[in-house]
């Protein structure tokens, strides 16, 4: 039996052996995975959230681990709720997944009354007695931005997460480390591999500087790690890039060109793959090649238990690891032939597939996903913008950057208005905005370009 | 002006739209201990490249680099200008 055809996360624990020295490492402390069989870190409450819909809300990574390893099986749904989850969204979620509980941490300081009971979790194990007898397959609720401005609701199931899509390097004793937040798909997908193998994770936390990461990273002898090409980027600029030695580096959650696969290859000396996967499509592939794209041959195949073709010049996948629905949308995940439109664009060149950015004109900085719209009608709630306009500009280091165009209900007199009327306006989008979604330029035009079809044409600046 | 002086203007510039306070410009300090974080990074070799009309990072340049230090950062961009000159 695949650990993923287990009743629950902790079922396929058990199962794999030999836990000796397998650990979880968060900012503040080290749990070792043989020690969850003689503890509780839920106060020994797991059992009365039994059948439940659950919101974990935590700030701590590994309170979130630990909670997701004590719940699943148990409870009926468990939302995780990535750090920057909005009460107001929180409050939505709540509603739409008929939570019954919230599981969080002592770090939330903000009003959760209304969204059921509260139940404490932590770091610290209480010893005692932990039923963990699954019993149901418990409904994983990821978050993921939506055009409306409210979250998507994802749901996925122990099966379809925990699919592995297996490194291309063997070790005895792998330590997977991540950039990537566990209570998203990339770093989801990362604990459940780690933890189904038995094998050992170094946590990222909230706010945590890539070199404290580094370094924690690197003093629990990480073999695999896995970020963004941005997230490589910045590791190899830092000083602290020295502290770790994987093997194995793999990047995904944006494009990941020639020059950051070869430079992160060179620098480490290590087997560089890059991966596709969505919250939606699941894990499609996995690029060992060393090149940047995918081999042309795989469209229309099916390669590795994974159906693969190019419709209308975007990505489509269908496989075992596609998510199951979307709860509070009336629109399916997949088509009726049950493949998933990506929305990702590929190009044809030579004999591969490149990835050429989003349909639906999405901005990638960095890993993190834009909708050009929400940032224009933040813009266009501005008393002196008449019409604004937010595209993707292409950057070496983020990979891209949000560029908007406004033009002006009355033009400035003079440059030196301009350029204070562009400062007001970029203050103005921090006050409202999270930083990667604040333009990082803001040119005022006199017109704004018109497609054939009257709107506003979204090319890439 | 200087290449180095336009770069050093881009942080300056940077930081202050940022609210973040800049360590002193020496060339030695590593890039990322400036006070600047790779999304400002980002935003500053943008205003570089609509000043110098380069961008030394871009993964189409052959051979090019990523900059661990300051004077790194300031160096490459020199050699960029004085190539596309």
């Amino acid at each position: 039996m695949q650990p993923y055809e287990r009743r629950s996360v902790w079922d396929a624990i058990s199962a794999a052996g030999d836990l000796s020295g397998r650990f979880l490492c968060g900012t503040e402390k080290v749990i070792f995975l043989a020690e969850l069989m003689r503890g509780t870190s839920l106060t020994g409450r797991a059992e009365s959230l039994r059948g439940r819909s659950v919101l974990l809300r935590t700030r701590d990574q590994l309170a979130s681990a630990l909670a997701i390893l004590e719940l699943d099986g148990i409870v009926r749904r468990m939302v995780l709720c990535p750090p920057d989850l909005k009460i107001e969204d929180l409050r939505y979620v709540a509603e739409a997944v008929e939570a019954d509980a919230i599981v969080c941490d002592g770090t939330i300081a903000e009003d959760l009354s209304g969204l059921g009971t509260l139940v404490p979790c932590g770091t610290e194990l209480m010893s005692g007695a932990c039923e963990r007898g699954a019993a149901q397959a418990t409904e994983w609720i990821l978050l993921t931005s939506g055009t409306t401005g409210r979250p998507k609701m994802v749901v996925h199931t122990l099966a379809t997460l925990g699919m592995t899509v297996e490194s291309s390097v063997a070790h005895q004793r792998p330590v997977w480390c991540t950039f990537y937040d566990i209570r998203r798909y990339g770093g989801l997908c990362i604990f459940l591999r780690a933890v189904l193998g038995g094998d050992s994770m170094v946590l990222s936390s909230v706010g945590e500087p890539p070199a404290s990461l580094l370094e924690r990273a690197g003093a629990h002898g990480v073999t695999h790690m896995t970020g963004t090409p941005s997230h490589w980027r910045q590791t190899i600029m830092s000083p602290a890039a020295r502290l770790i030695s994987p093997p194995y580096l793999r990047m995904s959650g944006e494009i990941a060109d020639q020059a950051i696969l070869d430079r992160a290859r060179e620098f480490y000396q290590a087997n560089v793959a890059h991966a596709f996967a969505s919250t939606e499509a699941g894990v499609g592939f996995v690029v060992n090649d060393g090149l940047a794209g995918f081999p042309a041959a795989w469209a229309g195949t099916t390669h590795v238990e994974v159906d693969i073709k190019v419709e209308d010049g975007s990505l489509l996948l269908r496989s075992r690891r596609v998510a199951l629905r979307y709860i509070g949308s009336q629109s399916d995940v997949r088509r009726a032939d049950g493949y998933v439109d990506t929305g990702d664009m590929v190009e044809l060149q030579g004999d591969r597939y490149n990835y050429a950015g989003r349909r639906d004109g999405t901005i990638n900085v960095g890993g993190n996903k834009i909708h050009p719209e929400e940032v224009e009608a933040v813009l266009q709630t501005h008393p002196r913008i008449r019409m604004a306009l937010v595209r993707a500009r292409k950057s070496s280091i983020t990979g891209a950057l949000v560029s908007a165009e406004v033009v002006l209900e009355k033009d400035p007199c003079c440059a030196e208005e301009r350029t204070k009327l562009q400062d007001e306006l970029l203050q103005f989008c921090r006050g409202v905005l999270p930083r990667h979604k604040v333009p990082a330029i803001i040119r005022i035009v006199s017109e704004l370009p018109v497609a054939v079809t009257g709107k506003i044409a979204r090319r890439d600046a | 002006m200087s290449v180095r002086s336009v770069v050093i203007r881009q942080f300056e510039l940077v930081a202050k739209q940022q609210n973040i306070g800049l360590a002193p410009l020496a060339d030695d300090p590593f890039l990322l201990d400036s006070g600047l974080d790779s999304l400002c990074l980002a935003v500053v070799v943008a205003g570089l490249e609509d000043e110098l009309s380069v961008d030394p990072f871009n993964a189409a340049v052959p051979e090019s680099r990523l900059p661990v230090t300051v004077g790194d950062f300031v160096q490459i961009n020199e050699d960029a200008v004085s190539k596309h000159a």
